[in-house]
């Protein structure tokens, strides 16, 4: 029953006993992981289906609730998640290569990026929390019907943009929770010297992920932050 | 109506039960002829590309002629006939409610005339229900928040079952009626019979005027808002460029959320009436705005004699 | 499970290990497999007890046994429980579980832990599910449709959907799983075009659990918060649209009567070629038919929705391709007819099953066409005539194969034989059981009875009656064989290794199977389903 008393007999200690050779392995974990991606792509493609005709229906609702977010911080979170996604690229190449110490700091160095995203993200909703732009009981949009009196904006509406806004961004930063427990459990190994240049896949699969989620923030800065910036004539 | 489905449906049957037999026969007799016995072995076929061609494009061609004609029938079903007389029907946790234009209102219970074309408006004040009358065959889900419409030409007269076809809830077992399809006489009399409080159009006239409707939909100048005389039924330009047919559910829409699709030229000023008129009371505002778009011959035609539009949806 | 009993004095799965640890943190697909039976069993069970009491229910027009309320929790939990806990799992995850590694010459599936995470997903899903049932239950149809489930149900909507979002996550890791392994585990020489149809049709399910579950899980998560938070994104008096619910619901849950079918006409496609000992007819086809059917299935979703308020061109459209996907259907049964076509048939258990699936089957993909054709939809559904349609599928269809596969590999599971005149003895008790509890409700549809009616009018009475007593024989047919295959694991013969002269890879290996399922890779060089090649022993042969 036990794996290790099988792999005792492979000369590959990172050979799982199931697999013949460590390029089937590798094959079956990449090809594994782009299929979970692509199930990924779908559970997201759920809400971006909602946003769409929603969208289309309260289009001065979205526009207003798109400039009512702070775009800055949203700009800065942008980039925040494309530096970490260079620094898991490097990192991957810095496993390939076995450079053990580059790796763990790397490994770092997206963790705190990941957790400055974290940290943005959460000054941003608790300026919604402060606004009452929160969906549910207490919410309230009248500061933004005031602002923009020309759009006339209607309430539940407002509520429908800011429902797919917390949907949208929370399960992102769900997924971002998960990338960081997974690039901690990365780097206690990566620290451990488990990974090198002849065993490196759970980096580029961690690696994978986080490109990933770095991807669904690069559609959803646009899609929710950048609605309609230009200024209303 | 029932006739043209169950046409399709008798058609469909003897397709079926042809097939089952066909295919049943064929492996009873294979299954017999082929059973296993000494000294006989099985003999090794591959397969036939003509015959995978056959079986597949041979069903293919009776589903064309199948989909061809259940899509003709539904074209028919979804399209009420014009001149239809028309009945409102407000669905809602666990009752049937119904507004006849005339102002009779009944619950659980429709009376129509017999050989007469009866179209149903119908909207729910809670969740999704289904009007589902089996003896005509039609059946249209009755959706919160918007109108969906059905129609049926009964033929004969009766009492036939009315049934809540979509799940609804606690009572939705419950949430059945009747529809009585009288003699046009009897009709007339129960038409007659029950005390109204004057028509829907009627009705919504004066909600037009309580409600202040008045004072920018004017007929007479040029208002703050578009003069509604002869719109209904026609395209309507809209501000940003689309067009819309102003049907039921564009009128509708206009007075609860008024300023998801502005006409043209107008600014986006009317009040929002969602929450503040019930269903019943937005049916009535309906068939008034309904009612200035018809001719004067039109049975319910109050104030469309200032119009001066042309006619249109002559009745018969 | 763990206390099998097994004589043979070769090391194999069973008696590899002893103790609840190694069943409970076993990675063998094999062990994970009897996991899987046994938790579906269960929710098998607890499934049909509700629908027992919904057909007693029925068997007058009044509501007199249960009150409204119970009644439509009934249906509701009889609904999830068997769509999500045991259709959907029942092949893939017992059968499927079992046999892709050894039907494919590996030694495991490609990711055994994730596979293991997945069964233990499917019982917290299971777990909360049943939470659910036992605090008061959920009744907001199975459909979950809104605004009734979002804003007007007091019941545990929140539970049940958590549960089946959980559970779906199981589906996907077992999808995954089974696509990879595939792809990347086929011993030397199994090309694609060598593989079982099993593996084909097991392969275009798990591009359904893919693609298809995450919808529902989004899907059923947005209901979850719209309850929590009041979003109004389902909800028509806050500006949203219940419809963009029905959508995305039958987006997943259309594909998913797919999930159900694909994997038992897989089974059909090995059972049918063995006991007729004959290749089976026009292999490419039956498996291009199962990939077409997958692809297809993901565009036909909304002719759940013809008579909800969608406009006339979609209709159109979706009708038309409900069509098209008959079609791949059509031709798997012409294909296994053909396969009969001089053969030497034999009418052994596993193939009976098979019989009664073609059967159940074709009636059940003809009335199909009766809901696919625009203007009669819009009399039949919603009426018994959709329940009729679905359980000939889901019931007679899937449950038949899933039947008719446990047969025919348990030996290979177990080691042992069941009776065999016992065996077909309750395959004919389920076949007749199933006809008379489900043929009446076409009829019942056609006059007009909606579904989901607690009471109903007195003239739909005869039928209902004799559905309800249907129910009843099925359920004798059901309880059968789940009693002698537990007899057979004591007292059963013993099976050897290929106790139906099957072709296949997982009949090459020792019954049961040892833990790494082969001694050596095998190496394949011969095509799937080469009976020609597979001398029939004297026993087998003498035994119609």
């Amino acid at each position: 029953m036990s794996d290790s008393s099988v792999a005792v007999e492979h000369h590959e200690p990172d050979l799982q006993h199931h697999f013949a050779d460590m390029g089937q392995q590798k094959d079956a974990a990449s090809l594994g992981m782009w299929l979970f991606l692509a199930t990924e792509i779908m559970f997201f493609g759920g809400m971006f289906c909602a946003y769409l005709i929603y969208r289309r229906a309260y289009y001065n609702e979205f526009a207003a609730g798109s400039r009512s977010i702070n775009i800055w911080l949203g700009a800065i979170n942008t980039v925040v998640l494309i530096c970490s996604s260079l620094t898991v690229a490097m990192g991957v190449r810095a496993a390939q290569m076995g450079k053990r110490k580059l790796l763990v700091i790397l490994l770092i160095l997206t963790l705190i990026l990941g957790l400055a995203f974290l940290g943005i993200k959460g000054i941003e909703w608790h300026d919604k929390y402060k606004e009452h732009h929160i969906p549910g009981p207490s919410f309230d949009a009248s500061d933004i019907s005031r602002e923009y009196p020309q759009l006339h904006i209607d309430q539940s509406h407002e509520q429908i943009f800011f429902s797919l806004y917390f949907a949208m961004t929370g399960l992102h930063a769900l997924h971002m929770i998960i990338g960081i427990g997974l690039f901690l459990y990365l780097t206690h190994f990566s620290w451990k010297g488990r990974y090198g240049p002849e065993y490196y896949t759970p980096v580029e699969m961690g690696g994978l992920y986080w490109h990933f989620v770095d991807i669904v923030w690069i559609y959803l800065f646009p899609l929710l932050y950048l609605i309609d910036r230009k200024p209303l004539g | 109506m029932a006739g043209t489905v169950d046409a399709l449906y008798v058609f469909l049957v003897l397709l079926s039960l042809s097939t089952c037999a066909a295919i049943f026969l064929v492996i009873t007799v294979f299954a017999v002829k082929y059973r296993r016995r000494h000294g006989r072995e099985a003999e090794q076929i591959h397969g036939s590309t003509i015959l995978e061609i056959a079986w597949s494009v041979l069903p293919m061609g009776v589903f064309a002629v199948i989909f061809v004609w259940g899509a003709f029938i539904f074209f028919m079903e979804r399209t009420p006939p014009r001149g239809a007389d028309e009945v409102y029907v407000v669905a809602k946790q666990w009752m049937w409610k119904l507004q006849h234009t005339g102002g009779q209102r009944e619950i659980n219970e429709l009376h129509v005339p017999v050989d007469r074309d009866v179209k149903m408006i119908m909207t729910s004040q809670d969740v999704i229900h289904s009007f589902y009358v089996p003896a005509f065959r039609i059946k249209q889900d009755v959706l919160p928040g918007r109108y969906t419409t059905a129609w049926f030409h009964a033929t004969k007269t009766g009492t036939f079952h009315l049934f809540c076809a979509e799940y609804c809830g606690t009572s939705h077992s419950g949430m059945i009626g009747s529809v009585v399809v009288m003699e046009p006489s009897q009709y007339e009399a129960w038409l007659g019979g029950g005390g109204t409080t004057g028509s829907l159009a009627a009705n919504g006239q004066t909600m037009f005027q309580q409600l202040g409707c008045i004072t920018c939909h004017r007929s007479d100048v040029q208002g703050r808002g578009p003069n509604l005389t002869g719109i209904f039924g026609k395209p309507v330009l809209l501000e940003d460029g689309r067009t819309v047919v102003a049907d039921e559910n564009y009128v509708r829409e206009s007075i609860l959320n008024p300023t998801a699709k502005v006409v043209s030229g107008f600014k986006p000023v009317m009040p929002v009436f969602q929450g503040l008129v019930t269903e019943e009371q937005l049916n009535s505002l309906v068939e008034y705005v309904k009612s200035l778009s018809q001719t004067p011959s039109g049975a319910t035609g109050t104030a469309a004699l200032t119009s001066g539009t042309q006619p249109q949806n002559p009745k018969e | 499970m763990a206390t099998v009993a097994v004589s043979t004095e070769r090391e194999n799965y069973l008696n590899a290990d002893y103790g609840v640890r190694s069943w409970l943190l076993t990675t063998d697909h094999k062990r994970i497999a009897l996991l899987y039976l046994l938790s579906i069993t269960v929710f098998f069970f607890v499934g049909g007890f509700f629908a027992l009491l919904i057909r007693l229910e029925l068997l007058t027009p009044a509501g007199d046994l249960v009150l409204a309320d119970t009644y439509n929790k009934l249906f509701t939990m009889h609904g999830q429980i068997m769509v999500f806990f045991f259709l959907i799992p029942s092949i893939p995850a017992t059968l499927g579980n079992f046999l892709v590694p050894m039907m494919i010459g590996a030694k495991d599936l490609a990711f055994p832990k994730i596979n293991l995470l997945s069964w233990y997903l499917y019982i917290l899903g299971g777990a909360l599910m049943l939470h659910c049932v036992l605090t008061g239950g959920v009744d907001t149809g199975w459909t979950f449709y809104t605004p009734l489930s979002t804003a007007f149900s007091r019941t545990g909507v929140i539970e049940a959907g958590l549960a089946i979002f959980i559970n779906g996550f199981s589906s996907i890791l077992t999808g995954l799983n089974f696509v990879v392994t595939i792809h990347r585990m086929r011993a030397p020489g199994m090309t694609f075009s060598r593989l079982p149809l099993f593996i084909w049709s097991t392969y275009a399910t798990s591009i359904i659990f893919l693609l298809g579950t995450p919808v529902i899980a989004i899907t059923l998560l947005l209901v979850v918060f719209e309850r929590l938070f009041h979003l109004g994104i389902f909800d028509p008096t806050r500006g949203g649209d219940p419809l963009l619910f029905q959508h995305l619901f039958w987006f997943y849950s259309h594909p998913a009567v797919y999930i159900m079918i694909l994997p038992a006409m897989g089974v059909v496609s090995e059972i049918v070629p063995c006991f007729s000992r004959k290749r089976i007819f026009g292999y490419s086809a039956v498996a291009m038919a199962s990939i077409g059917i997958a692809v297809i299935g993901f565009f036909v979703w909304a002719h759940h929705m013809f008579v909800a308020g969608i406009s006339l061109y979609a209709a159109l459209i979706f009708s038309l391709l409900s069509y098209l996907v008959a079609v791949p259907s059509a031709i798997k049964v012409f294909n296994w007819t053909a396969t009969m076509y001089k053969g030497s048939i034999s009418f052994s258990t596993p193939m009976l099953y098979a019989f009664g699936f073609i059967g159940l089957f074709t009636i059940g993909g003809l009335t199909g066409l009766f809901l696919a054709a625009l203007g009669l939809d819009v009399h039949v559904t919603d009426t018994y005539f959709v329940i009729a349609h679905f359980h000939y599928i889901m019931v007679g269809g899937a449950v038949m194969g899933y039947l008719g596969g446990m047969h025919f590999w348990w030996p290979k599971i177990s080691g042992r034989m069941y009776p065999e005149s016992w065996g077909r003895l309750a395959a004919l008790i389920v076949f007749i059981g199933f006809n008379l509890t489900f043929f009446p409700q076409f009829i019942l549809g056609y006059m007009g009875m909606p579904r989901r009616y607690w009471q109903y009018p007195a003239e739909f009475q005869v039928l209902n009656v004799m559905s309800t007593a249907g129910s009843t024989i099925l359920a004798v047919g059901y309880v059968l064989p789940m009693v002698y295959f537990l007899w057979s694991l004591r007292y059963g013969k013993i099976a050897g290794d290929n106790p139906w002269a099957a072709s296949g890879l997982e009949w090459k290996t020792p019954s049961p199977p040892p833990t790494f399922n082969f001694d050596e890779t095998p190496v394949v060089t011969w095509e799937a389903y080469d009976y020609e090649n597979i001398p029939l022993p004297e026993e087998v042969s003498l035994e119609r």
